[in-house]
Formats: structure tokens, sequence, C-alpha cells
């Protein structure tokens, strides 16, 4: 652990609004570039084993006691990962994912970006930790060339004993499921496996597969430097450090931040400039997040436990009071319908059977919600991904948080303005 | 405990041809799609025996039974 905090904390620069927010993996503010060099004289050399043999454990359990958790939207401690992946009988393979499926979501394409090289730093330790002998960054189309000059700057300098191998993801939502990345890379089919068996043992072409999310590579570069308790000077006890978030909807500027996890939800709108209109709910997580409630939302802390949702990828939509949550709630529910992978009955026939209902309330023309209702919770837990289960959390927050729109909708009105589109759907994907 | 099991399945695999719901009504229910809905949890003792018939059944190969532990929960559906 060598002490290049100083370093880390003084290139980051205070907000419009004051109070200095935290730059951890965004220390790089566009203007420094994002080349190996300047990556390596903002942040020091990455900590790589380097032949002694206790450096596996020793990083493992530096990452267990940072509570380090997945930030691709599962919230899975890292931990636990990187000690399941069974490297005894053949060699592992590392995934960086950066595939960001979720279409509104900006944050892993911002960080590949702008410190590419602090992504693969902990995608090189983490190949280290599972004896890999490959890694495969999965990266959007958008920031494919940085990725490949930056594994290029890499392999002439010699920084990496496991070699990079770079792959334009998959443009779809499931996509960026696991499961689905590994299909990708190897058959590229971007549609989900089942779940057995663990990828751990038998993912990639056959091989213990670790699949990390590239936020999560990013912080473990920076707790593999500077340590655990360095991580867990910001953000709660349960969930500590920091998280990017993208910002949308009513904003004044919005975009991906860099947030301490915890602070009041009002506080990481601030960081966007604040809301631009009065609000009437949150999204939080994503196309497969939740709807909250402005009040008592705004005052909550921005955490999992403290919003009892999770932060999924971390978007945050901050919705106007004049823009119909059902309206779109439903456009979602009609992507997400029409991004099933088709495999599995319950997905591929209920969430279509779902976005019709719920394209019905919107119009005004339902005649009630029990078929609606009782279908979100039978398609729970049936699938092969959690692509259905995502999907009917949505619609089931946004029922219960636009209840009293939902009680007009039935009556065959809406009082917001319904038209104006907020959440960006990718180009031909409603059809 | 013996025999404690619960049933599963490949829903990729699954094709929802109705079998499995037709043999045990008293676990497996029928979507409105025709997809199989498994209660979670251990198979009752004289359920059993039809359970495993179920598995032979399926024409997708789409079952399996999987023992459970003492302190298994059935989360898995």
């Amino acid at each position: 652990m060598i002490g290049t905090l100083d370093l880390v904390l003084s290139s980051c620069s205070p907000t419009r609004q004051g109070p200095a927010h935290p730059c951890r993996l965004l220390a790089n503010d566009g203007a420094g570039g994002a080349g190996l060099s300047e990556h390596l004289s903002r942040h020091g050399p990455n900590p790589l084993s380097r032949g002694r043999p206790s450096w596996r454990e020793e990083t493992i359990r530096e990452v267990e006691r940072s509570g380090l958790l997945g930030h691709g939207g599962a919230a899975f401690p890292t931990a636990t990962k990187l000690q399941a992946v069974n490297s005894k009988l053949h060699r592992a393979v590392v995934i960086a994912n950066g595939t960001e499926g979720e279409p509104a979501s900006e944050k892993d394409r911002t960080l590949l970006a702008r410190a590419p090289h602090l992504v693969l730093d902990g995608a090189s330790i983490a190949a280290e930790v599972v004896r890999a002998s490959e890694i495969v960054v999965v990266v959007h189309r958008d920031v494919r060339t940085v990725v490949d000059a930056a594994i290029g700057e890499r392999r002439r300098a010699g920084v990496d004993r496991v070699p990079f191998r770079a792959v334009t993801a998959a443009d779809r939502f499931v996509g960026g499921e696991a499961s689905a990345v590994v299909n990708w890379v190897d058959r590229a089919l971007p549609v989900p496996l089942g779940k057995s068996p663990r990828m751990s043992e038998r993912g990639l072409g056959g091989q213990p597969t670790l699949v990390q999310n590239v936020e999560t590579l990013a912080h473990l570069a920076l707790i593999a430097r500077h340590g655990a308790t360095w991580y867990r000077r910001l953000g709660t006890s349960e969930e500590p450090g920091s998280i990017l978030v993208t910002l949308l909807g009513a904003l004044e500027q919005p975009g991906v931040r860099e947030v301490e996890i915890g602070i009041p939800v009002a506080d990481v709108l601030a960081r966007a400039g604040g809301p631009t209109a009065p609000l009437r709910a949150i999204l939080v997580g994503g196309y497969f997040g939740s709807w909250l409630p402005v009040f008592p939302t705004l005052s909550l802390p921005f955490s999992a436990r403290g919003l009892g949702v999770g932060l999924g990828a971390g978007l945050v939509v901050a919705l106007p009071a004049d823009v119909c949550g059902v309206a779109q709630t439903a456009r979602l529910a009609r992507y997400l319908a029409s991004e099933s992978a088709g495999q599995c009955g319950p997905c591929a026939f209920g969430l279509p059977a779902i976005a019709g209902e719920m394209e019905k309330l919107a119009d005004g023309r339902s005649m009630g919600i029990e078929n609606l209702k009782r279908w979100l919770v039978e398609i729970e837990g049936r699938g092969a991904c959690g692509h259905p289960d995502g999907a009917a959390r949505l619609i089931s927050s946004a029922l219960r948080v636009f209840s009293a729109e939902v009680a007009q909708h039935l009556g065959g009105w809406c009082t917001a303005e319904i038209e104006r589109t907020l959440l960006p759907i990718p180009r031909g994907a409603l059809r | 405990m013996r025999n404690r099991a619960r049933i599963r399945i490949d829903r990729i695999a699954c094709d929802g041809r109705g079998f499995c719901a037709e043999f045990l009504p008293e676990l497996i229910t029928l979507d409105d799609w025709g997809f199989p809905i498994i209660s979670a949890g251990v198979i009752p003792e004289n359920l059993l025996a039809l359970a495993h018939d179920v598995v032979e059944v399926c024409p997708k190969a789409a079952l399996w039974l999987e023992a459970v532990s003492s302190d298994g929960d059935g989360r898995d559906r």
C-alpha cells in the first residue's frame, strides 16, 4: 500500500456547487489525457504479485475487508467471486464487462474513455489473483478505439503478465448479463445461458471464468494500491466506497458523476445541478430498477439499505411532475419485452402480455389490472436469467408509486403530459 | 432426513408441453401461456414417486429432482 492517496485526492476538483466530490475513478477530468504515462503519474504503478507467494491471499483478504460489491447491477461481493474461481484443473479467464446494455447508462463508457488504464489495472490484478491465462475486455463500440489504444500501450510497456484481448459488446439489454457475455464472446450469441454449470467452474471456452464489471475492476485497482481502510473512508459500513451514477431527467446538468454511497438522494441530484422542475418520482437502478416516490426519497441515504432497493447499474432518473410515470413505464415495459432473449416461456410470452396491459393502462383503455398484477408475481424467478424479475420489479414499483395515476388511467384520463419521452430506448428497439 | 428433494427446471429447455402439470397438479400448475409454475420447497413424501415419474415424462427432459439439505429452503424455483 503505497502513499499515493494525496495525489489521488489533490487531483480532484470541486464542483460548481461548492463541496468537493469524490473523484477516485474519474480523477482524470478529461484535460489530463487517458494515456499510460498520465495514468501512472496520477495513480502510481499497478501493485501486481511480482512472484510474492502470499500476494494472492493478501489481495483477496484486502478486497474482502474493503467490502467491495459489484457495480454491474447485482452488487455481489467481489471477494467471494475472486475466491470462487476454480483454476485447479484449467487456467481461468477474466472478462472485464463493459457491455453496459442499459440504454440510459453511460457510466461504464465514461469510465473507459477517461480512465481505461484503471480498469485494465484492476483486470490485470484480478487475472493474477484467479491465475488467468487471458483477459477479455468487452466494451461498448463507442470506446473500443480508446480501449484498443490502451491495451496496445500496455503491451509495448510490458506492464501486465496476463495478455488482454478486446471484444466489442453486443448491443442488447440482456447482453450484459454475465453468462450472456460469455456466450457472446464464445459463440456470438448475446443471450444468457442456463444457471448451471457455474461460470467459476466452466465458462468461456469451458475455462473457469470471472466476469466483473469494469467499474468494479477500477475500484479493485485502487483498493490494491491504497488498501481497504482507504476505500471504506467513503460510503456506509455495509456499502462502502463511491459509485458512478448516470443522472438523467429533469436535472440542470445530466450526466455521469461519482458519488459517495449513503449521501442523501437530494445531494446526488445536486451533483447534476439539482432539479429543473418539481419532481414526481425517482427511478433508481436502471430499467431493472424501482420507481420511488419523491418524498421521502430525497432525504433518504443513497444506498441499497437506505432506499430498500438495489442501486443496480447506478442509473438515477428524476421524473418531473408533469410527465406521466405510467406512460413512461409502459414504454419501458414494451422495450424490456422486446429485449427478451425469447428462450424461456414465462419471459417470452409473459413480458409482451404485461407490456400490452401497461400500454392499455397508459392509453386509458384498460379494463382492470388484475391480470397484470397476477402476471407480475407469476413470472418472478421463472427465467434462466433475471430479465423477467427485473422487468417485474420496475413495473410493480410503478403500480405502487403511481397508484393515483393508475386509478386515473383506469377511469380513462390522465392529468400529466404523456407525450414527452424521458428515458432513452435504442433506435429500432421498438418496432 | 432422507428423501428431501425439490423439483428443478431448465427454463430454456422447457417448451410448455404441460405434461408435468397433468401428472402432478398438486405441485405444478400452468401459467396463462402453458408454462409450469412449480411450487418451491421440499416435495412431500407422498408425492415423491409421482415427482420421479414427472421427471421421466417431460418430453424436453427439462425437469430434475435436486436433493435438499436439511437447512435447504428451496429458494430457487
